[in-house]
């Protein structure tokens, strides 16, 4: 496959974040009440993981090993400021639905982990794609999350009316209890399918989404041995 | 009176995990001995009290003063980074039985979204400098309440051989989660 048209399968289906990497799970679980919420996080997201992974791809080989992680923290911490100033000048409806979520896609864990895992080591180009892939692939994650709970806790999908009038929402979808139910029921779902998710390894402790995370239990396991 | 009212509604209305699910990765990760979920439980009242003073202060003094509000965002996370990291050097020199207990903890929280998301929050919300540091640590208190009751329901579940093998893992604790959740909306009367 094209490398460029594999990053955007990779995103979407492969490694997708929200369903597979279980990755950025607070904004995944907090805006998505409805699918409109869902998507615009999600776009938003995508916007500033294009850019960072460009940025820190073009000066992956001017920052210095030791201080990459703050550099990487600076330059997402600028793009995310500049995404949160254009949604609240254009999109206003959109910056009082997700608040204090838009400040917080700085610590998103995908922007860190693909800046880490991909955009350090590799071309420009090719990071945009991955950027690209896994923004779509974090948007179609959030999209269908909000979609579940908007149309089983309300009856309606993007605002529209689709539920039967005979049909009683389980209006606790919409709300914060909700989140957790619906997650858990996609992943029970993808179990009994045998379909990987890190979901299993994160309630473990061991697949936590920073580097520091991943160097405790790193040295927990040595531990261990030792003993 | 204000000030009850605020450690209230940050600990348990608002409970900062199970109503606004920030501090996702820790809740889930580190939930499973009581041991465990309640010294990092510690690590954060003390780290988010700290991170809330602090910020309050730079935005008061620094930022709002230069008319650099719209700067919040890049202030804050480098400053509860470099926070972090003083805070676990002073406590390794000047308290070390402390540090042993908290200090593989320190590190995590660097990246918990929750710290960051109350600096933010009481700049959202206009607190002072006294309100600030309280909803700190009213919402610290309630991240802990939340992840010792998690731990002790998952210290339980862990002998329960009967689960349904779709179900176990994740979707077990998600679920566990989800019904603390719609007990916690019960407090949502208080206010």
């Amino acid at each position: 496959m094209n490398p460029y048209v594999e990053r955007i399968y990779n995103g979407i289906v492969k490694e997708n974040p929200v369903f597979i990497m279980m990755l950025g799970m607070c904004p995944a679980l907090a805006v998505t009440t409805s699918a409109t919420n869902g998507f615009g996080m999600g776009m938003s997201t995508m916007a500033v993981l294009i850019m960072s992974n460009l940025i820190i791809s073009l000066l992956r080989k001017i920052i210095p090993d030791q201080v990459r992680l703050p550099a990487y923290i600076v330059i997402v911490a600028s793009l995310v400021t500049v995404v949160q100033l254009l949604i609240q000048a254009y999109i206003p409806v959109l910056y009082s639905a997700l608040g204090i979520y838009i400040p917080l896609i700085v610590v998103n864990c995908i922007i860190l982990g693909r800046a880490e895992a991909y955009a350090a080591k590799n071309p420009p180009l090719l990071s945009v794609m991955d950027g690209v892939g896994m923004g779509l692939g974090f948007t179609v994650g959030l999209t269908i999350l909000g979609l579940l709970r908007e149309l089983f806790g309300a009856g309606t999908a993007f605002g529209i009316q689709i539920m039967p009038d005979a049909y009683q929402p389980i209006a606790v979808l919409t709300q914060a209890p909700g989140a957790f139910l619906v997650l858990a029921l996609i992943i029970a779902v993808m179990n009994a399918f045998s379909i990987k998710t890190a979901a299993n390894d994160k309630v473990e402790g061991c697949d936590g989404c920073c580097a520091t995370c991943q160097q405790k239990c790193a040295d927990e396991k040595k531990e261990g041995e030792t003993v | 009176m204000t000030l009850l009212m605020i450690i209230v509604t940050s600990a348990l209305i608002n409970n900062v995990v199970l109503n606004q699910f920030l501090g996702l990765c820790s809740f889930l990760g580190v939930s499973k001995q009581i041991k465990t979920s309640a010294s990092l439980g510690a690590a954060v009242i003390f780290v988010m009290t700290i991170a809330s003073a602090v910020a309050n202060l730079l935005y008061t003094f620094v930022l709002d003063p230069l008319g650099l509000s719209y700067l919040q965002t890049i202030v804050f996370i480098l400053v509860i980074a470099a926070l972090v990291q003083v805070v676990e050097m002073f406590l390794k020199k000047a308290m070390p039985a402390l540090h042993s207990a908290l200090g593989i903890y320190l590190p995590l929280i660097t990246t918990n979204c929750a710290v960051l998301g109350v600096a933010l929050n009481n700049v959202t919300d206009g607190y002072n400098f006294i309100e600030s540091v309280i909803c700190g640590f009213g919402t610290a208190v309630g991240f802990t309440l939340a992840i010792v009751l998690l731990a002790g329901i998952r210290e339980r579940l862990e002998s329960n051989d009967n689960v349904p093998k779709a179900f176990q893992g994740a979707p077990l604790v998600l679920l566990s989660a989800a019904l603390m959740a719609i007990a916690f909306c019960g407090f949502s009367g208080l206010a």
